[in-house]
Formats: C-alpha cells, sequence, structure tokens
C-alpha cells in the first residue's frame, strides 16, 4: 500500500480524482465549491508520487462524476485520472481529456461582451498554447488565458 | 468558372474575417469590380433590408443605405438605438433580432458591444451582416480595404504593406493583416512602443507564415512597399506633450513620398485627423477617398452575393455576352 492512501480516508460511494498536477488541486475544489456547495471533499496536497514527483488528489464524496463533468474539470488538471467509486470499489476508470469547447460554465472575462447582457450560454474554444491552455470566446472572439478562469 | 463552384454567401451571414477565405474574397472582389463598372440598379428590388445601427456610426450607414439603393433594395431601421424605442425600451438584442429578422430580408447591424453579431447571427432567420461590433469585428471594412489594394495593383498575392499608426488598437488593421495572410503579404509594422502590433496577432501571422518586421522610421519603409495603410493615433491614449512626439513621427507629407515607387498608394480608414497631411491629397498616390467610394461597392457586392442565389449565373452570362 502506497502512503498517500492512507493519509485520505476511503470513500464509499463518489470519485477520486488522481494525478492532479501539484497547486492545480485548489482551484479544482474552488470549482467542485461552486458548483456544490454542500460538497464533502477529502483532499491531498503535495502527495508523493512516483512519476509526476508531487500530485494533488481530491476524494469527492457521494458524486459520481460524467465523463461531462470530468472534462470541465481538466481546464485545471488535464491529464488527471478519475475513479468513480461505489460500495468501495473502483467502477470506471478514465483519464481526464481536455474538451474542445466549454458551454455555459464560466462567464466571459471580457465585460462588454454581449454574453452579459443577452439570455446566452457561454461558449469558449480550448486552444493549446505552449504549457499553457487558451480559452477563446465564440461571440467576442477574444483569448484568454485557462488561469484567468480559476 | 463562377458558376461551376458552390455558393459561398448566398443566405449567409457575415459576422467576422475569420468566416471569410481566399476564394471568398476573391468572389466579392470579382462582384465588386463587375458593379463598379456595369451599376445593377434593380438587382436587390423588392427586397427590404435592415440598417440596425444600435450604435451611431454615420459612415458605415451611410455607405450600407447607398449600397442598397444602388441595387434598388429598399431599407428600414435606425440610425442609432438610443433615440428608438428600441433602446429605451429595454428590449435584449436577442429579441429584437427575432423580430426584425421577420420583417426584413437581410440585416446590416452595428452594436457597441463584442460578439452582437455573432449573437444575432444564431438568432436571425435571414443574413447578417456585421457592420461592427464593439472593438472586436468590421468585415466589411476589410473587404473594402481588400477590393482597393486588389484595384491599386491588380492583385492581392505577395502584396507588401507597411502599417503605421496605431496597431494596438485598430480592429481595422488586425483584420486587414489577418486576411491578407491568405495571399502571402509581407508587412512592415510603423507605429510607437505603446501601440505596437499586439503579441497575439503577431503569434498569428507567425503561425500562418506571414513575414513582417516591425520598423522605426517611416520613411524608411516607404520605397519597400505597394501600400501605405496610415491610421490614426487617437490624442486619448497619450498624455499631451507625448502625443504631439508620437504624433509628429507618424504623420505622412507630400515630401515624404518622394522617394515611393511609382505604383505606392496611401490608404486611411477615415476619417484622418493629422496623420495625413492635405499635401499628400494632390500626389498621385493619395487613394484614400477612392477607398471609401470602394466601400459603397465592396458592400454592394456582399449583399448581391447574399441575397441573390443566381448571382454566379447572371454574370457568368453577362460576361460571356461582353466578349462576343
Ligand atoms: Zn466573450
Amino acid at each position: 500500500m502506497s502512503i498517500h492512501k492512507l493519509q485520505v480516508e476511503a470513500i464509499q460511494q463518489g470519485t477520486v480524482i488522481d494525478h492532479i498536477p501539484a497547486g492545480n488541486g485548489l482551484k479544482i475544489i474552488n470549482r467542485l465549491q461552486l458548483l456544490n456547495s454542500d460538497v464533502r471533499l477529502t483532499v491531498g496536497l503535495n502527495l508523493p508520487s512516483g512519476e509526476m514527483g508531487c500530485k494533488d488528489l481530491i476524494k469527492v464524496d457521494q458524486w459520481r462524476f460524467t465523463q461531462d463533468e470530468a472534462a470541465e474539470l481538466a481546464l485545471f488538471a488535464p491529464n488527471a485520472t478519475i475513479n468513480v467509486i461505489n460500495d468501495y470499489k473502483v467502477v470506471d476508470k478514465f483519464r481526464m481529456s481536455q474538451p474542445e469547447e466549454l458551454n455555459g460554465l464560466f462567464d466571459c472575462p471580457n465585460h462588454n461582451c454581449i454574453t452579459h447582457n443577452e439570455p446566452v450560454d457561454t461558449k469558449f474554444y480550448v486552444r493549446n498554447s505552449g504549457a499553457d491552455m487558451k480559452l477563446r470566446c465564440h461571440y467576442c472572439e477574444r483569448s484568454f488565458s485557462s488561469a484567468l478562469f480559476g | 468558372m463562377l458558376s461551376s463552384s458552390a455558393p459561398v454567401f448566398s443566405g449567409k451571414h457575415l459576422v467576422s474575417v475569420s468566416d471569410l477565405t481566399a476564394d471568398s474574397i476573391q468572389r466579392v472582389i470579382d462582384i465588386a469590380i463587375q458593379l463598379k463598372s456595369s451599376p445593377r440598379p434593380t438587382l436587390l428590388q423588392n427586397k427590404v433590408i435592415a440598417s440596425c445601427f444600435f450604435e451611431a456610426s454615420t459612415r458605415t450607414r451611410l455607405s450600407f443605405e447607398t449600397a442598397v439603393q444602388r441595387l434598388g433594395g429598399s431599407l428600414i431601421g435606425f440610425a442609432d438605438a438610443g433615440n428608438t424605442s428600441m433602446g429605451k425600451k429595454g428590449e435584449t438584442l436577442s429579441d429584437s433580432i427575432q423580430m426584425i429578422s421577420r420583417y426584413a430580408d437581410a440585416i446590416i447591424m452595428r452594436h457597441p458591444q463584442e460578439g452582437a453579431a455573432r449573437l444575432a447571427s444564431e438568432i436571425s432567420s435571414v443574413p447578417v451582416i456585421n457592420g461592427g461590433d464593439g472593438a472586436n469585428q468590421h468585415p466589411t471594412q476589410t473587404l473594402l480595404d481588400l477590393f482597393t489594394i486588389y484595384e491599386a495593383r491588380g492583385s492581392l498575392e505577395g502584396v507588401k504593406v507597411a502599417f503605421v499608426g496605431d496597431l494596438k488598437y485598430g480592429r481595422t488593421v488586425h483584420s486587414l493583416a489577418q486576411a491578407l495572410a491568405l495571399f502571402g503579404a509581407k508587412y512592415y509594422f510603423v507605429a510607437p512602443d505603446a501601440l505596437a502590433m499586439p503579441d497575439y496577432i503577431q503569434e498569428e501571422l507567425l503561425e500562418a507564415g506571414v513575414q513582417f518586421e516591425c520598423v522605426d522610421n517611416l520613411e524608411d519603409v516607404i520605397p519597400l512597399v505597394d501600400i501605405l495603410y496610415m491610421t490614426r493615433v487617437q490624442k486619448e491614449r497619450f498624455d499631451p506633450t507625448e502625443y504631439m512626439h508620437i504624433a509628429s513621427k507618424y504623420v505622412l507629407t507630400a515630401a515624404m513620398l518622394k522617394n515611393a515607387p511609382e505604383h505606392l498608394k496611401v490608404l486611411h480608414p477615415l476619417p484622418r485627423v493629422d496623420e495625413i497631411d492635405v499635401s499628400v491629397d494632390k500626389t498621385p498616390h493619395a487613394f484614400y477617398f477612392q477607398q471609401a467610394e470602394n466601400g459603397v461597392y465592396a458592400r454592394q457586392a456582399l449583399l448581391a452575393l447574399t441575397l441573390c442565389p443566381n448571382l454566379d449565373k447572371q454574370l457568368l452570362t453577362s460576361r460571356e455576352g461582353g466578349q462576343a
């Protein structure tokens, strides 16, 4: 048994987000709390990880992620792994993959973007730009660093 | 030849320069050339065009509305939403467009917010032509610039352009630089550091394989280029002494054009303030008033292509007729 498993409690039902690049765990926690303020989380930050050196890990109690929910979080943790847990067992396991589009999740950082005044969902196209990820607004056509959305 | 290709504009929106391709640009230019030499005063007969200026812009509106009238179309609309019940009653843009698209055959719109035209295009049942959405796009300005460069040179391929003045905030310059990238252009950027071409545009141009150079001195590039594209440096962006210093470096006079290639043309999206001295007006290089005139032809061409699915065929016939 590896060390980190001793540091966080096992969950009966929910989702374990593993292999989050160290430092990005907090962004995911923020996002999860925005989506559900009552969500119960067990968090490990800067845990030792063979392949990554250091990683963050989050256990989300009672909430089994769908692929779509995971795709949204991929913005903050590309390549993290999702383990869906039922009755203490992993029933589904997949890698987060970078979504091509993000719909209705974030407000546009451009204050003069029409999406702030109209009954319409925001829509961003996701693009890699070196180590950074960029989101381009479908409406105002501006590009923003994904850091702005953290 | 024209009739064999698929329709590009017919029934479609034009929101952004990124909606254009080298082929579709060439198509607009071809039609604009034809409309300039042989007017078609009944082409849009029985068509009602809505000209919706949610923000006032007299030049753009006059140019569009002239284009509609020259083709025999009729107009409905407003020049400034602030003075209409549209603006005052607080209706959403979405609802306004829902309604207007049920009255008109096409909508020309200008709006102070970025993304307004894209949103309208998703709601409207008829083509939306973007006449400017905030600081974002103004694609018909780009089409008229391209038409004018084509007219001046006979081709867009490999054109050498110096962009001068405010390259940071000027959406006109950004869009034109992006569009000409489709034709293997070469650019010189002449701007104060504070108004340099933004990094994201430079990155895009690099990705598109465009050659460009940033140059300090306007006079150095004059012998090298086909087109001198001047823009206005806005006073508001600087303190007064700084403005005097900066503006004087980016003012074009007739004397500076003594080493210009004979075919060099000076363009400017207008209105100018003092960045082009009136002495330039009398030189054979001045082309900015023709450029403004060409706006009417470029907009006619776009409207005609958008609203007349058979236009390609008609034009092909008239071309054959002309040659016979
Ligand atoms: Zn936006």
